[in-house]
């Protein structure tokens, strides 16, 4: 019986449910001392003066330093020129949460003494939170030596006016996509021992070869002694990818104090460290006939990137650009971006990173068209899709070519979950009775790009490169060891990976263990992000467990004088096809495998391992249609979602129960995004204002509704598995689903748009007919 | 600016008498002090909830307790949680039946504020009902529908 696609329970679970998980602030070796850092109070300023004397003056304050003290070490490693993030902050403070100064003490109780007794005196600058501040004429540039806080600039080749003026209709939307914090329910922590034999850093993130591979060369050690280890990774979301400052420093304070030195952020802390994600503005034109179908697409996108351009930031508005035309067949496609520097906490992924953004916008043009030409949204979508007969598809963007996809077979399952047309009937009846709250509907028919996994695909994002490893080594027992590149946070890589390799090597499940997230024991790696985990590591499970199982086919024919071409592998033991009771177990295989007496002449010993990096041709899409029914009430303007049905193609389906638990969580995330979070800055002094759980909505299970799951199946042409990944459906997908549906509750009042998040105050005040 | 003060809690079953900072927070004592580490932080305002343990058979959020104000208390922790199912109660065998975790990290404090909410409904509790149970426990990767199917599981299978 195959594996792969079966609801197998999980290998990482019982130490999770019993407490023995191993996170990074569980870990507490003899002499550790713990490490805060002291955070800009201002958001723009020169600093004037640190005052460390009362600090140091704390009993079990071991030391304190500034960016005085790092002066020997380069700024952070992957930044533009002239734009580089410092380790801390030197001269100027450009956000508020930026490190100027970490203490090292005793414990985390006298650290957090000590960075408040740390007195930094500040000469405020300017303030701009927002792109119309940042570039507004005669703004002052947050990095002088650059002159602007324009960063890149990519123009449209045509401004399309010609074509949409020769449409039917056209239509203009102003979207703001707002600024959202992943917030793991684990912060970022890290703990660096610099010991005699080399240095070790245990860390919360997605690509521990990612960081090795930097922070080796940023300290000048060779990567062969310095050790990166993600042990259990409380959630990412794309926030755990960046490099921090806090993850530079600690070794060097380790070095300097010849002890281990750990560092665990506050959450309030993590709400202005770790970086944010969305935040772009978008000025949206499409052209349409009055048929509903779509001519020409304009999008012109502007990227708040906060104070120092991180390699994903600069990167989200070129996948956003990438996806910008959606599932739809449209003539015209032009889209432009810059981005820009403001005084924010710097930008980076969050589930989705780029995507999101695209698949909201296209999502909400595309109701806008329904509107305006009073035909349904359901029916719009099915006159502009791509058709199934159509992929590959190449897009307006030369890089990318759509895999697969049944777009209407998705709309056409999610309708019939929904059941749609009894729907606008209740509808219909709804709004003849103004004592029960508004009812809206809305669709969200998506796709993205991800499986990072074509060369070339990564790089542009800092990373080394864009394969991923797997090595699979038969234990002299037969039970088997792997190693994937891809270290999870959540994703159940221990459990999807050895189911792949379970069904490979005919080994069973319960003997099979995967290893992640150790740069001294995994092959290579690049790291988890990009929906990639199953369509490039999973992939090179799949592959080099093959060719363990050719090479131990050799092996097993060798001991039982068959023809290995007669072999074929079940329930751990080699059987010689049509002789019943003929076999050997995979147990003697294996054992065999070290003995070079019992092997075939053309294996040596030890040849029952295989290491891979696998490259992908293309890219992977997953694809998929979500609907949303909302209730407002009438009195409050409170949003509350009634049905959410999420229809997913993600190709080959690995455990399906491990799918659909990634889908709830990023609809959940995209549920948030379209009706709770956001994080805001007070404009005038830059002071974030939604900097803790108190004032940040992550929503609770009181908030969120059940979900009605369906699937449809295209497969991926790209990767032997047929995978497309899954980590970001959800959260690309639901949040236009969400406002659409908002947005049609409120179209009795005149209401075509409304921005995200959608608050019961912004919904009262557009029903009592003011602007948003 | 700090001082000292002796504690005697009860810790999974076992009593012990501490001197510590009296300012130390109930999480700190038993990660710390207790070197039990089950017991999870993951934020500073009482929302997330994935400190939360049973003081006197009662969830609490330990992140918001001083150790000092259990001083005399019975605590469980996630590692003191037993049960019938290869030594899991019926909510830790719900959450792994149920797909009830992903990252693991709330996990525990998500187990225990469960495990309280059924003690104190007597398992009589509707789906609803243990979404506004759990409210006070944030979980970031499972969108909740699983943690409720997972409690339902525990309370449809309730260890003897």
């Amino acid at each position: 019986m195959s594996l792969v696609g079966a609801k197998v329970l999980r290998k990482e679970d019982p130490r999770l449910l019993s407490g023995t998980g191993q996170f990074v602030d569980d870990l507490s070796p003899t002499g550790c001392a713990f490490a805060s850092f002291v955070m800009s109070s201002e958001a723009h300023a020169r600093i004037a003066s640190i005052d460390v004397r009362d600090a140091l003056a704390i009993e079990g304050v071991r030391g304190v330093y500034t960016a005085a003290d790092f002066a020997d070490f380069p700024d952070l490693p992957g930044g533009l020129p002239d734009l580089e993030r410092p380790l801390l902050a030197r001269n100027i403070v450009r956000f508020v949460g930026e490190p100027v100064a970490v203490v090292v003490a005793d414990d985390r109780y006298i650290a957090a003494d000590a960075a408040q007794a740390v007195i930094v005196g500040y000469e405020p600058l300017p303030v701009m939170v927002s792109i119309a501040q940042a570039t507004a004429v005669g703004a002052m540039p947050l990095h002088s030596s650059h002159g602007s806080n324009v960063v890149t600039v990519v123009p449209m080749l045509n401004d399309l006016e010609r074509e949409l003026d020769r449409c039917d209709m056209r239509a203009n939307l102003h979207v703001v996509n707002q600024r959202c914090v992943a917030v793991p329910i684990e912060p970022v922590a890290c703990l660096a021992d610099w010991a005699p034999g080399g240095l070790t850093v245990w860390a919360t993130v997605q690509a521990p070869h990612h960081l090795r591979n930097y922070l080796a060369t940023w300290l000048d050690v060779p990567q062969s002694r310095c050790r990166v280890i993600a042990p259990d990774v409380g959630g990412g979301f794309g926030a755990k990818i960046p490099w921090y400052p806090e993850l530079f420093a600690a070794p060097i304070m380790s070095k300097w104090l010849r002890r281990p030195v750990k560092f665990a952020q506050t959450r309030s802390e993590a709400m202005v460290q770790m970086s944010p994600g969305r935040d772009q503005e978008h000025e949206l034109d499409i052209g349409f006939d009055r048929d509903g179908r779509i001519k020409a697409l304009r999008v012109v996108i502007t990227q708040n990137l906060g104070a120092y351009p991180d390699p994903t930031g600069l990167g989200l508005a070129v996948l956003t650009s990438w996806m910008a035309a959606g599932a739809y067949r449209i003539a015209d496609v032009q889209t432009s971006f810059r981005t820009v520097t403001t005084n924010t906490t710097p930008v980076a992924a969050y589930r989705g990173a780029g995507r999101p953004e695209a698949a909201y916008s296209i999502e909400r043009l595309v109701d806008l068209v329904a509107r305006r030409t009073g035909i349904d949204p359901a029916e719009v979508r099915r006159r502009n899709f791509i058709p199934p007969s159509a992929f590959p598809y190449e897009t307006h963007n030369e890089p990318v070519v759509y895999d697969s996809a049944d777009f209407p077979a998705a709309l056409a399952e999610c309708q019939r979950l929904m059941d749609y047309d009894a729907l606008r009937e209740e509808q219909v009846q709804r709004r003849k009775d103004p004592t029960k709250p508004l009812l809206g509907i809305g669709l969200s028919c998506w796709l993205e790009i991800a499986g990072f996994g074509p060369n070339g695909s990564l790089e542009g994002f800092g990373h080394l490169a864009s394969w991923e490893s797997a090595q699979v080594r038969i234990q002299p027992d037969g039970s088997v060891i792997i190693f994937a590149g891809s270290s999870p946070h959540g994703q159940g890589h221990e459990t999807t990976f050895a189911q792949i390799a379970a069904d490979e090597l005919g080994i069973s499940f319960d003997r099979i263990e995967v290893r992640t997230g150790d740069t001294a024991t995994v092959l290579q790696g690049i790291g988890t992000m990009g929906s990639r985990g199953v369509p490039t590591s999973g992939s090179a499970v799949k592959i080099a467990s093959a060719r363990v199982l050719t090479k131990a086919k050799k092996i097993a024919a060798h001991l039982l004088e068959a023809s290995e071409h007669d072999l074929e592998v079940s329930d751990d033991a080699f059987n010689v096809r049509g002789s019943p009771g003929k076999n050997v177990s995979w147990s003697s295989v294996a054992w065999s495998s070290v003995q070079p007496l019992t092997l075939p002449p053309e294996l040596q010993a030890g040849s029952l391992e295989e290491r891979l990096f696998h490259e992908s041709p293309n890219f992977s899409y997953p694809s998929g249609a979500y609907g949303c029914v909302v209730e407002i009430d009438r009195e409050t303007g409170d949003v509350s979602v009634r049905d959410m049905v999420i229809v997913d193609d993600c190709g080959t389906v690995i455990n399906p129960l491990l799918a659909e638990g990634q889908v709830h969580g990023g609809v959940a995330q995209g549920i948030a995004q379209a009706l709770y979070e956001t994080m805001l800055y007070e404009p005038a002094t830059g002071q974030p204002i939604t900097s803790n759980l108190l004032d940040y909505l992550v929503p609770s299970a009181a908030e969120m509704p059940d979900y009605v799951s369906g699937r449809i199946v295209t497969l991926c042409p790209n990767n032997p598995l047929g995978a497309k990944g899954i980590g970001e459906s959800g959260a690309v997908g639901a949040p236009a689903a969400v406002i659409n549906a908002v947005v049609d509750a409120l179209s009795e009042f005149g209401v075509e748009h409304i921005d995200m998040p959608a608050t019961p105050e912004k919904v009262w005040k557009l029903m009592q007919g003011g602007a948003a | 600016m700090s001082r000292h003060i002796e504690v005697e809690i009860t810790v999974n079953g076992r009593r012990s008498k501490r001197s510590i900072d009296a300012r130390t927070l109930l999480v700190h004592y038993i990660r710390e002090h207790e070197r039990l580490t089950g017991t999870h932080v993951g934020c500073d305002t009482s929302n997330c909830g994935a400190c939360t343990l049973l003081l006197d058979g009662e969830s609490v959020k330990s992140c918001t307790l001083l150790a000092v104000q259990a001083d005399g208390g019975t605590i469980t922790t996630i590692e003191g949680v037993r049960g019938p199912y290869n030594g899991f109660s019926a909510v830790q065998e719900g959450f792994r039946q149920c797909h009830g975790l992903q990252c693991g990290y709330c996990t525990p404090g998500m187990v225990m504020a469960a495990t309280g909410l059924i003690a104190e409904r007597d398992g009589q509790i509707t789906d609803a009902e243990i979404r506004t149970g759990l409210e006070g426990n944030l979980c970031r990767c499972t969108g909740y529908e699983m943690i409720v199917r997972s409690v339902r599981w525990a309370i449809d299978n309730p260890a003897e």
